[in-house]
């Protein structure tokens, strides 16, 4: 049974410096709000992991938190660069930053692996591209039936998965819908899981396409209304574009980068 | 993506380059075409087809929307107009999975920070050095695949010769490898890139050799303009034709398409 938890107990409990991390959500239901926790908490040495690295990674970045990228897009979407995991990769600021680069077509099935309790994925993929050059991760391999080459890529079973949904009920169940992602497998392939919740509901109703994350599949699991923030919660606000924008000027500077993480540090709960 | 004329910009009659761009490539997609679109110029020629002569143009987008119906131009690969929109919303394992990977869909559209004369893609780093690049672009996300098993890949480019080079820097998505025979000796299943439409004309790959040639220039282009703008020594087809210049639908739709992004939520 998940526990229910409150976010500060739900990090501070399941996260330690070190781990393997990993933050999903494909543009929707971002986990925004326990990624600046854990930089609150000033966990270090993290191994990041997720397939589109945006604006939270770029902040756990920007703070230090992390030794390693495991990942297979890092963008603004729909602005641009990243420019704390650029300044991290081009220049070793604040510190040198490790990556290990993927397809998506490449991190969704290394997850599908890890949910499926398999040590590797088949699939087509990688043929022809440098990628193969750079990331040890990825390998040919010969279909016993066939004699086919296809590529294999490790299973991904991060120490810890972090997902945001739009509900749980008190029993810890969780239900999640719109654009789906990869959340249900990161949080099967994580030895642990966080689910932070819109809200906590007496009971959950039916919702067409919607993916329900049994309790007793889950570890902690914490309400943090507007969680997903700047990113959208399908069914309870909308994206903020205008955040994504003012999130390029910031990232830019090392300066107002810093000034950002200061006042992260000092507010006393988010906002 | 920025926006590249808004709604009240050029006067119908006239057109800006981005905007010949795109209508160049919205021609291409044939009506009931199942289309995996990248995000930023691919998206808006994709949205403008469906506006104009493709309305049964099935849009499927990474985030594991199947058959897309945006009524306003998505503002990334994950908006939620596209799963509101959407006949299936799948899981992002499932869309490359079940619907890329085994050859279901028929174009591919894509963007590129750099593609060369052999149409590979580069969308990873900048500079000679992997590890310490000049310029850390994005990666990958979607794109290998996409490039190696939709049955077509369409590229859109802004033409430059920063951005048309000799040999990309990293092969992030193969286009035709170092030429003719790579892709079939590599076991690829799809044709690979059938051209590469850019803000001055249209390139496409040579019979024989696979070596981007230009084929098609935009009306009021000079052909050297594209040879000037090109990283390699860009070869002219014989028969060199011109793009139809946009229709006043074709702008008007566009232009009403590209508003929306101005007054999204």
């Amino acid at each position: 049974m998940a526990e229910i938890t409150s976010l500060r107990e739900g990090v501070a409990g399941l996260v330690s410096d070190g781990d393997t991390v990993a933050l999903e959500g494909f543009t929707h239901l971002i986990p925004v709000a326990a990624g600046q926790e854990i930089i609150r908490q000033g966990r270090r040495d993290l191994t990041l992991v997720r397939m589109t690295p945006d604006i939270v990674y770029d902040q756990l970045i920007g703070a230090g938190c992390g030794r390693k990228l495991v990942f297979s897009w890092g963008g603004n979407p729909g602005v641009g660069s990243l420019h704390r995991f650029r300044d991290a990769v081009e220049n070793d600021w604040p510190l040198p930053l490790e990556i290990e680069e993927h397809s998506h077509a490449g991190m969704a099935n290394r997850y599908v692996a890890g949910a499926s309790g398999l040590p590797f994925a088949v699939l087509r993929g990688y043929v022809g591209t440098d990628l193969a050059a750079h990331t040890t991760t990825i390998k040919p391999i010969t279909c016993p039936f066939t004699g086919e080459q296809l590529t294999a890529v490790p299973a991904l079973n991060p120490d810890v998965s972090i997902v945001h949904a739009q509900r749980a009920d008190r029993r810890g169940n969780v239900q999640l819908w719109g654009i789906v992602g990869v959340q249900k497998e990161a949080v099967l392939a994580g030895r642990r899981s966080l689910v932070t919740v819109e809200e906590i509901v007496e009971e959950l109703d039916e919702r067409p396409g919607s993916v329900l994350l049994p309790s007793w599949a889950i570890t902690c699991v914490a309400a943090v209304p507007r969680g997903a923030h700047p990113s959208y919660a399908h069914g309870y606000y909308q994206r903020d574009n205008a955040y994504y924008q003012a999130w390029d000027a910031i990232s830019r500077d090392r300066n107002a980068f810093s000034a950002w993480q200061a006042e992260l540090l000092s507010a006393s709960r988010i906002s | 993506m920025k926006a590249a004329v808004s709604g009240t910009g050029a006067p119908v009659g006239s057109w800006t380059a981005d905007e010949m761009m795109t209508v160049a490539a919205a021609r291409q997609l044939r009506d009931g075409a199942a289309c995996f679109v990248g995000i930023g110029l691919p998206s808006a020629a994709a949205n403008l087809a469906r506006r104009t002569h493709a309305p049964d143009l099935v849009l499927i987008y990474e985030s594991g929307t199947l058959g897309s119906k945006p009524d306003r131009l998505p503002l990334s690969i994950g908006d939620g107009v596209l799963a509101e929109t959407a006949d299936a919303v799948i899981s992002v394992p499932e869309v490359f999975n079940y619907w890329l990977q085994p050859g279901r869909i028929d174009v591919g559209f894509l963007g590129a920070a750099q593609i060369d004369r052999f149409a590979n893609i580069n969308t990873t780093v900048v500079g000679p050095s992997y590890d310490h690049p000049k310029v850390r672009l994005p990666g990958a996300g979607g794109a290998p695949e996409i490039a190696a098993n939709c049955r077509e890949v369409i590229v859109v480019v802004r033409h430059s010769a920063r951005a048309l080079v000799e040999r990309v820097d990293f092969v992030t998505s193969l286009g035709y490898g170092s030429g003719a025979g790579d892709r079939e000796r590599l076991g690829l299943r799809g044709r690979g890139p059938v051209m590469v439409i850019t803000d001055l004309g249209i390139l496409r790959p040579a019979a024989q050799t696979c070596e981007l040639t230009l084929t098609t220039v935009h009306p009021g282009v000079d052909p050297q303009q594209a040879i000037d703008a090109t990283g390699w020594p860009l070869s002219t087809a014989a028969d060199l034709g011109t793009t139809a210049a946009p229709t006043l639908d074709e702008l008007v739709a566009l232009r009403a398409l590209q508003q929306t992004l101005t007054d999204a939520p």
